[in-house]
């Protein structure tokens, strides 16, 4: 089973994001900022991640170029989900090394959507 | 709604489009038709039903009919057909077609125009390969008010999410607020024509490529067979026709074999033509 962690700082975002990943049967793992998240991936590699942009300690986007710093940070699909809908925005997420971007709001046909098109369904 | 007004109806739809439903379909007609008969001046469904017995009007009946046929639509639909498009399709057109340097696709019930844009920017990516080539691409749909929304080519952040990579987004979409708007260059490679599939497609020429996709499951046995017969006629021998993911040709026309291995597309049996046997 792949193994999804999910990082926003709201709790409603989280719970809805676990409901459809684990209809996937994705086994799933949370974490409130960028900080947490580093350390999540630092005791368990996770095969994808589901990454909000503004969060308080640490933003998405810190976490993404810092994670993909790392010996085995290019490994999980990283998949922003946030309100930044600008261009500006998903070029910057783009040239960080995400591998898809979700505008907020969305649904689990466009969770799935940009899944399929990553290969993790 | 009364039977006899159901019965009309679906009559109406099944004249018009090919359309057939049933009478558990009900519900899609007052959800869909009450809109129509606000617009047009009537007191509720059955008000319209009446106008129409009695009027004969073009326009009313035409919106009727656009009201019910379904355009739902996405980018890539189904990814699948999009990966054998560009893996064997387009490397047989390159190599068969080198002499001529030419090849022409249709997109049947285009609706709103993501299945022939999807095609467009994979299209965009062989430019160097096609450089010099003539490509032609037609999209047709019944519904000439969802074809103005193809030609514009303006979509929702909601429809450029599902099935569009984000990558493609950024390279063939400028933003307009909370609006996408599709390139000129992937526009300018599809023409949109209103073209209803009951009709003969004669006049619309021959193609190499036929998207028929999830249009099929919408008619009765019968009408299936005779636009998979006409379809059959302005194919190329060794062209390629899609079918959507739960349609097939098997049991309903013998004018296509399936391509072995390879889900989804057909291609013209010997009963359609004898001449495959010579392109094979």
């Amino acid at each position: 089973m792949k193994r999804f962690l999910i990082v926003d700082d709201s709790k409603v975002v989280r719970m809805v994001a676990r409901r459809i990943l684990e209809g996937l049967n994705f086994e799933t793992a949370e974490a409130e900022n960028g900080e947490l998240a580093l350390e999540a991936c630092r005791s368990q590699m996770p095969d994808a991640v589901l990454l909000d942009w503004n969060m308080p300690v640490k933003s998405g986007i810190e976490f993404l170029r810092e994670l993909r710093g790392w010996p085995n940070g290019a490994e999980p699909k990283i998949v922003f989900c946030t309100t930044e809908n600008d261009l500006a925005h998903i070029q910057e997420a783009i040239g960080a090394g995400a591998d898809e971007y979700i505008m907020k709001p969305f649904d689990s046909e466009i969770l799935e959507s940009k899944l399929t098109q990553i290969g993790l369904l | 709604m009364s039977p006899q007004d159901f019965d009309f109806i679906a009559q109406l739809l099944k004249q018009r489009s090919g359309l057939t439903i049933g009478p558990d379909k009900a519900y899609l007609l007052e959800s869909r038709l009450n809109p129509v008969a606000r617009k047009h001046g009537f007191n509720g469904l059955t008000d319209l039903i009446q106008g129409l017995r009695l009027r004969g009007d073009q326009t009313l009946t035409r919106d009727v009919v656009e009201a019910m046929t379904t355009n739902e639509s996405f980018f890539f639909r189904d990814t699948k057909p999009f990966d054998q498009f560009k893996r064997l399709v387009l490397p047989h057109l390159l190599e068969k077609r080198a002499a001529k340097r030419s090849f022409r696709i249709w997109s049947a019930a285009c609706s709103s125009g993501q299945e022939a844009y999807s095609l467009s920017m994979i299209l965009k990516e062989f430019e160097a390969k096609l450089a010099g080539w003539r490509v032609e691409m037609i999209a047709t749909d019944l519904s000439t008010e969802i074809l103005d929304k193809a030609k514009e080519g303006v979509y929702s952040q909601f429809e450029v999410q599902r099935g569009l990579p984000v990558q493609l987004l950024v390279k063939h979409f400028a933003q307009e607020g909370d609006r996408w708007r599709i390139a000129p260059d992937i526009k300018r490679m599809v023409t949109f024509r209103t073209f209803n599939l009951l009709d003969d497609p004669a006049p619309l020429g021959q193609f190499d490529v036929v998207f028929l996709r999830n249009v099929l499951i919408y008619f009765d046995q019968p009408t299936k067979t005779k636009v998979l017969e006409r379809v059959s006629r302005q194919m190329a021998p060794d062209g390629f026709l899609y079918l959507g993911g739960a349609e097939t040709v098997l049991g309903i026309s013998d004018k296509f074999q399936v391509f072995p291995g390879e889900r989804g597309i057909y291609g013209l049996s010997a009963a359609a033509q004898p001449r495959m046997a010579a392109t094979a």
